[in-house]
């Protein structure tokens, strides 16, 4: 905070009670949102016997930066991080392309069927998947791709919640932009490619954002699809660490601490996005 | 049918000779935009919803040839009680975990829309749980409320609480669900909390200089000012929520596998048992069938109940 902004704020008899009361509580709120976190870190540098000793010692004596090193041998983890990022990659590619492709005709383009399609669109967005789970497993599995990286790449591309949000910015960008691009000789092909996608870039990136982790930290999905150790992602391969090893306290945290580095990263990245993109998509929906 | 665009390409031309093979070609291009995620769609979602709706009414072991069921598998639903169990778990976890949840969004929303210092990284930490890998979030809350050993039970008998009285969390038949509801709330909550900050920035200033000129207090303008301007959005985030809850399985898999016993068994760990546990099918989709209207029935009510108060 500037130091005018502290001088306007400090001779005011208010700041006493109500605003000190406000940091406290804000204070101990942000402690406990992010006390598992830290709980997490501090534990995946101990030994087993240390982990749970009380009162909880928040930084190590002895940090023991072995477990990260053991992880990686005693369960195939780079294989899982690999596995995850391959999916979680096409997915995204794909979901981004074809979303703003279909997104693009919905919005400026009149065709017949337009509106009872996109209603077909937007009334599976409501549909758990829960509800329709079964049925496409044994889609795939008629299909071949049973235990297989595809079928969790088809299942998760094509949502109509990424056509819906990229409608949705496309509809404020103004139409006469396209007309005028029209005018100049150029097909909606490059008028999609050289116009709509370089100014849809906080549409794009929430929608990355959400695809990301969304496939990232998928459960239930590769829980049903994939049995082999060898296909497995993150998630279920940590789940198979921490049902083998449950009492390696430690190398479950650090293993767990890896899972959870790469959607930090693109968190604090891209959170102003985020931050936009759930507020506007959010109450349009 | 005429758009700005048929006018400016048909200036120059006879507009009548050319007018339907253009836009002939022009809904092909149309199409040919939407194909590619159409294709994916209807083959990946569409298709396996509408077959859903038929594999309830079917007898299917996923092997063995598919045989027609009509009503069986819903009068099945009435002697299963296991589904029963579920179902009322289900309505358990929505009832504590909706208001909860709304509540603390709520109330962290109006702490972050506060010009305090740090809000920025405030946001971020309140917001981080809902992007965390699930199953790594889920092992440390199963270590911190680990009945022996656990910080948070080692907290509250240095508060002073009998050994004896110390809740077994996720162990103990009567507190599982409440754990479970506790890391739902903590998981959720900043998504939630994101979307009124959004609600809140939205009300017109000027509505809480007038009140207080005509000298409401902090507490009234809460209740007279912020609330009913926030009635758009707090239908949306109870809708959200009703949702995810009727939904609700990762968390529960995670951490007490629907036990003990079967006291946090909900509706989606039913279907996950009977399709690939079990493997039955049809019996599975009839349960989800019931899902499925169960969230459509709250929807639509929380839609019409909210109208009316509103008109």
């Amino acid at each position: 905070m500037s130091m005018p902004a502290l001088a306007r704020m400090l001779p005011r008899r208010r700041i006493s009670l109500g605003q000190v009361l406000i940091y406290v509580i804000a204070i101990v709120i942000g402690l406990v949102m992010l006390t598992p976190f830290l709980w997490m870190l501090s534990a995946s540098l101990k030994l087993n016997r240390d982990v749970f000793t009380f009162p909880i010692q928040w930084i190590p004596a002895e940090p023991r930066w072995q477990n990260y090193v053991d992880i990686w041998t005693k369960i195939p983890l780079a294989l899982f991080v690999w596995n995850t990022a391959k999916i979680t990659i096409a997915v995204t590619i794909l979901q981004l392309l074809t979303s703003s492709f279909a997104a693009y005709a919905f919005a400026k383009l009149r065709f017949p069927g337009r509106d009872a399609l996109f209603l077909g669109y937007i009334a599976t967005i409501a549909m758990p998947w829960q509800v329709y789970m079964v049925p496409q497993f044994l889609l795939m599995r008629e299909l071949g791709l049973h235990n297989t990286h595809m079928a969790l790449i088809l299942l998760q591309a094509f949502t109509a919640f990424g056509v819906f949000l990229m409608r949705q910015f496309y509809q404020s960008i103004p139409d006469e932009l396209c007309e005028a691009a029209r005018i100049d000789g150029m097909n909606e092909y490059q008028i999609w490619w050289r116009i709509m996608l370089p100014l849809s870039k906080p549409a794009l990136s929430t929608l990355t954002i959400f695809t990301f982790v969304s496939t990232w930290n998928d459960f239930l999905g590769p829980l049903i699809y994939l049995t082999k150790t060898e296909l497995k992602t993150i998630q279920i391969g940590l789940r198979m660490f921490i049902s083998q090893y449950s009492a390696e306290y430690g190398l479950i945290m650090a293993a767990s601490v890896v899972a959870l580095i790469p959607v930090l990263v693109v968190f604090l990245a891209l959170q102003r996005f985020f931050v936009e993109g759930i507020a506007t998509s959010g109450l349009k929906g | 049918m005429s758009s700005v665009a048929d006018t400016t390409y048909d200036q120059s031309r006879p507009a009548a000779a050319t007018r339907r093979p253009r836009q002939w070609r022009k809904s092909l291009v149309a199409y040919s935009f939407i194909a590619p995620n159409f294709l994916g769609f209807t083959i990946f979602t569409l298709g396996p919803i509408l077959f859903s709706f038929a594999l309830a009414f079917l007898h299917w072991d996923g092997s063995n040839p598919i045989t027609f069921a009509g009503l069986d598998n819903f009068w099945r639903l009435f002697n299963d009680s296991a589904f029963i169990t579920a179902f009322w778990n289900t309505i358990l976890y929505t009832a504590l975990s909706v208001p909860l949840t709304l509540v603390c969004a709520l109330g962290l929303a109006m702490l972050v829309n506060q010009r305090i210092p740090g809000r920025n990284f405030l946001r971020a930490a309140m917001f981080f749980p809902y992007v965390a890998s699930l199953v790594a979030v889920a092992v440390v809350w199963n270590m911190l409320f680990n009945p022996e050993m656990g910080p948070v039970n080692m907290v509250l008998y240095t508060l002073g609480v009998d050994p004896k009285a110390l809740p077994r969390w996720a162990a103990d038949r009567n507190w599982a669900m409440i754990t479970v509801v506790l890391f739902g709330v903590w998981k959720s909550m900043g998504y939630y909390m994101v979307i009124y900050l959004a609600g809140l920035q939205g009300i017109n200033r000027d509505l809480y200089e007038a009140a207080s000129i005509d000298g409401a207090g902090a507490w009234q303008r809460f209740v007279y000012v912020t609330l009913p301007q926030l009635g758009p959005t707090t239908l949306f985030v109870t809708v959200m929520l009703t949702i995810q809850s009727f939904k609700v399985f990762d968390q529960i898999y995670l951490l007490t596998q629907g036990g003990p016993g079967t006291s946090t068994l909900v509706l989606v760990y039913h279907i996950y048992n009977e399709a690939f546990i079990s493997w039955d099918l049809g019996y599975s989709s009839m349960v989800a069938l019931v899902l499925f209207f169960v969230v459509l029935t709250v929807t639509i009510v929380q839609f019409r109940y909210t109208r009316q108060q509103t008109t």
